[in-house]
């Protein structure tokens, strides 16, 4: 079997999960004929109908509201979002109406996904380039996906159609065509939610991280083993909503100095929960103060240089590595 | 006689004001608790308000159409019974109020208004549940004035005792605290490496392996040098067939460390005196019985620490140590002395040696030596020394020229004692040969603190000590 992008991987998980249950549809913006802004519906239009691939106007209220309606009817919606970044158009019905449906009316259940490209690094500018996960994970209700890898973007948009509970799949673009792998015929290819990965096994300093910078992260621990002999030990989340505590747990307990990165801003994103988590249940773990890397707390800048200086590169990973390992 | 107000109630946090609509019961009816009084109109919501306790209607003092503001009192009970009163809506679930000794034939009840509840006018205390609110959440919605809470100076200097490093050299970190106290260690037993000279896991690991800690400690590191101690590492070196790798013990290893880094960190330099232990080895050979019977081995090495603890205090440079651009002056003089091991060096140390007699030195020379052989020594022995003796003349090696044990200025080399040949001065004042006991006095000393003449005038001192060491001292 040949090698397939991360994007690929997302269709040929829409693409059986299609296959294999006839109520998933798909709804969106240009997703039909035309195949996504990105391409990563191409060739489900022509394989399952308008019927089942349905175009949408320009309103993430619609498609999202129109989702739930659908829900609840039975069908199971994937909606994308062309950029995570217009989401935000949908915060109220997602959070008042959608994380919100099972408690309300007494088990009503809300089984559909968002997903969508979020991230930066592709000079996308402020409204192109967002991580969206921090907003909803202070929701309860929704659950909140991001695959680093080619396996868990199919593995995890597989899992995520399945599950009964709505889930927001936000995968990265700038992994879409980067990234490719060869993945398994012999078996199913699924993800769980609520499970996280370890990337790399480490010793010195734990790097819990999420998405695009899994990359990163791998990149500083290539660094700090050859310039500095520490090992470095990454545990890619995978599963924001909910977190895999236990995991989390294991790996500071396991080195008792961690590193929290991730893409977002730093202020109130995923990471500040994280350190929270640890200080809750392993404070007396913690050899060196939990420390962060996420960007500046700024709009994303468009200019490319300013784009690479608010973002979190592998080299602010390095230096972070080095005041934790020298505590 | 005791009458409660009834108010105009708020029906939701925008509403200011509301209607009474109308009057469901007159003046000088009978009310029960909770019972319907009367009924308001709202921008919001009409509703029927009830009565807040039992009594009769004494007082209607707003009348039906007209529109007051929240909290106006509208009418006044009578109530005759004098139960205790609670708070019903701020407090949790209370017990059944108790019955009132006047009025037998009522229920039991409630006779004075809900207190309206005050909110704390300092900040609400530490043990405070969080997700209580410290305001009240009254049915009538008072909204409690602005809680007033700030910080102090007395608050401010609580924080401001000690410094970062001072803290984290004090308290570490809660996994070292955690370890310390499952081993039953003391923090400040153990050597530390980490930032500011803090105690990290692994300096509690390898006090913990060693039985004993590291010979020396590293010198703490500034708190800006975030950056731990960097090895010089040799060349890469392979085995021939037929060669013997042995990894290193931690103990060779830290001694190896140890070594390199205090060559690095000191300006070593060595004199070299002789001395004439004639008269030292008389007084031994006439006091070594006498010294037996008490459990004691007299050896030249307690009378060379005798006279080096006694000169050291007037020698102060000599017991000192190096603290970034400072100089430490050691008040106590605490002798390490070092032992050969089979498996390695330590320097076990005679605390206060300064106050020992030349029994007392030879008893604690023999004693440490014998217990550090035995690996019996405790973590305390083998901290805190102000000056070390070496002894490599015990072997036959004519001098020593040791290495520094850090962070300590001078070291001192006992070389072998033994009979040489010797120019003296006959009472004729002719020069002729004689054969002498002598032995080389070698020190290495910390040229940045210690200046030759330093060094020289103290050996200078521990040979006339040793030359003309009297017998009342033995």
């Amino acid at each position: 079997m040949a090698e397939i992008t991360y994007l690929e991987a997302i269709r040929e998980g829409l693409h059986e999960e299609m296959e294999r249950d006839a109520t998933v549809v798909l709804l969106g913006e240009d997703i039909g004929e035309y195949g996504g802004a990105f391409k990563v519906t191409q060739g489900l239009h022509a394989r399952f109908g308008e019927d089942r691939v349905i175009e949408t106007p320009i309103s993430e209220i619609a498609i999202v509201g129109v989702a739930a309606g659908m829900s609840h009817m039975g069908m199971r919606p994937v909606c994308e979002m062309q950029f995570i970044d217009f989401m935000s158009n949908a915060y109220s019905i997602l959070t008042n109406y959608v994380a919100t449906s099972r408690y309300r009316t007494a088990g009503l259940p809300v089984p559909l996904v968002v997903r969508g490209p979020s991230g930066g690094g592709v000079r996308g500018g402020p409204f192109h380039s967002q991580n969206a996960e921090a907003g909803y994970l202070h929701t309860p209700g929704l659950k909140i996906v991001t695959p680093a890898t080619v396996y868990d973007a199919k593995g995890l948009i597989k899992a995520a159609i399945r599950d009964d509970d709505p889930v927001l799949y936000l995968e990265h673009k700038y992994l879409y065509r980067r990234l490719k792998d060869e993945l398994p015929t012999d078996r199913e290819v699924l993800t769980p939610l609520g499970k996280a990965r370890l990337a790399q096994a480490g010793t010195d300093v734990s790097i819990v991280t999420y998405s695009a910078m899994v990359y990163k992260a791998l990149e500083a621990a290539a660094i700090l083993e050859r310039e500095d002999g520490l090992s470095v030990e990454v545990l890619d989340l995978r599963s924001l909503q909910p977190l895999d505590d236990e995991a989390i747990l294991t790996t500071t307990k396991k080195t008792n100095r961690v590193l929290v990165a991730h893409e977002d801003t730093r202020t109130g994103g995923v990471g500040a929960e994280i350190v929270a988590r640890i200080n809750e249940l392993a404070f007396e773990w913690l050899d060196a103060p939990i420390r962060r890397v996420c960007a500046h707390d700024v709009p994303l800048p468009f200019a490319p240089t300013l784009e690479d200086f608010v973002l979190p590169q592998t080299a602010d990973l390095v230096s972070a590595c080095r005041w934790l390992a020298a505590y | 006689m005791a009458r409660i107000d009834v108010v105009m109630p708020q029906m939701g946090e925008s509403i200011a004001e509301g209607t009474l609509s109308r009057w469901l019961k007159a003046v000088g009816d009978q009310v029960k608790r909770d019972e319907p009084m009367f009924e308001i109109s709202t921008d919001k919501v009409d509703a029927e308000i009830p009565a807040p306790s039992a009594g009769v209607l004494a007082e209607i003092l707003v009348q039906e159409g007209e529109t007051v503001e929240v909290q106006t009192v509208v009418a006044r009970l009578e109530t005759d019974t004098a139960a205790a009163a609670t708070s019903p809506a701020t407090s949790p679930p209370t017990s059944a109020p108790s019955q009132s000794a006047l009025a037998p034939s009522q229920p039991p009840d409630l006779a004075e208004p809900p207190p309206v509840p005050q909110p704390q006018a300092t900040a609400p205390a530490p043990t405070d549940h969080p997700e209580v609110a410290s305001g009240p959440t009254s049915a009538e919605g008072v909204s409690p004035p602005p809680v007033q809470a700030t910080y102090t100076e007395a608050d401010r200097r609580v924080g401001a005792e000690e410094t970062f490093e001072e803290r984290l050299t004090r308290k570490s970190t809660p996994l070292v605290r955690r370890m310390v106290a499952e081993h039953d260690l003391r923090l400040g037993d153990i050597p530390g490496t980490g930032l500011a000279g803090r105690v990290t896991k692994k300096d509690v690991l390898d006090y913990l392996e060693l039985g004993v800690p590291r010979t020396a400690a590293a010198a703490p590191a500034s708190p800006e040098a975030h950056t731990p101690p960097s090895r010089v590492s040799g060349p890469l070196v392979d085995p021939w067939p037929g060669d013997r790798v042995e990894p290193w013990s931690r103990i060779r290893k830290l001694t190896a460390d140890h070594m390199v880094m205090s060559r690095r960190v000191s300006a070593h330099v060595n004199s070299v005196i002789e001395v004439d232990y004639s008269r030292v080895a008389s007084l031994r050979a006439a006091k070594k019985s006498e010294y037996g019977e008490r459990g004691v081995n007299l050896t030249f090495l307690a009378f060379i620490a005798k006279a080096v603890a006694d000169a050291l205090p007037r020698h102060a440079v000599l017991n000192a140590a190096v603290s970034g651009e400072s100089t430490i002056y050691r008040r106590e003089v605490n002798l390490g002395v070092a032992v050969a091991l089979d498996w390695g060096l330590i320097v076990p140390v005679i605390r206060h040696a300064d106050g020992l007699s030349l029994l007392g030195m030879a008893r604690a020379i023999n004693d440490l030596a014998e217990r550090a052989r035995g690996k019996r020594l405790s973590p305390d022995e083998v901290q805190k020394g102000t000056f070390t003796i070496t002894n490599p003349g015990v072997f036959g090696t004519f001098v020593g020229l040791p290495i520094l044990n850090q962070p300590q200025s001078a070291i001192l080399a006992v070389g072998a004692i033994e009979k040489r040949p010797s120019v003296v001065q006959g009472p004729d004042g002719v020069d002729a040969l004689a054969i002498r006991t002598k032995g080389m006095l070698a020190l290495s000393f910390d040229h940045r603190i210690v200046d030759g003449a330093d060094a020289d005038r103290f050996l200078a001192e521990l040979r006339v000590m040793l030359q003309e060491f009297p017998e009342s001292a033995t």
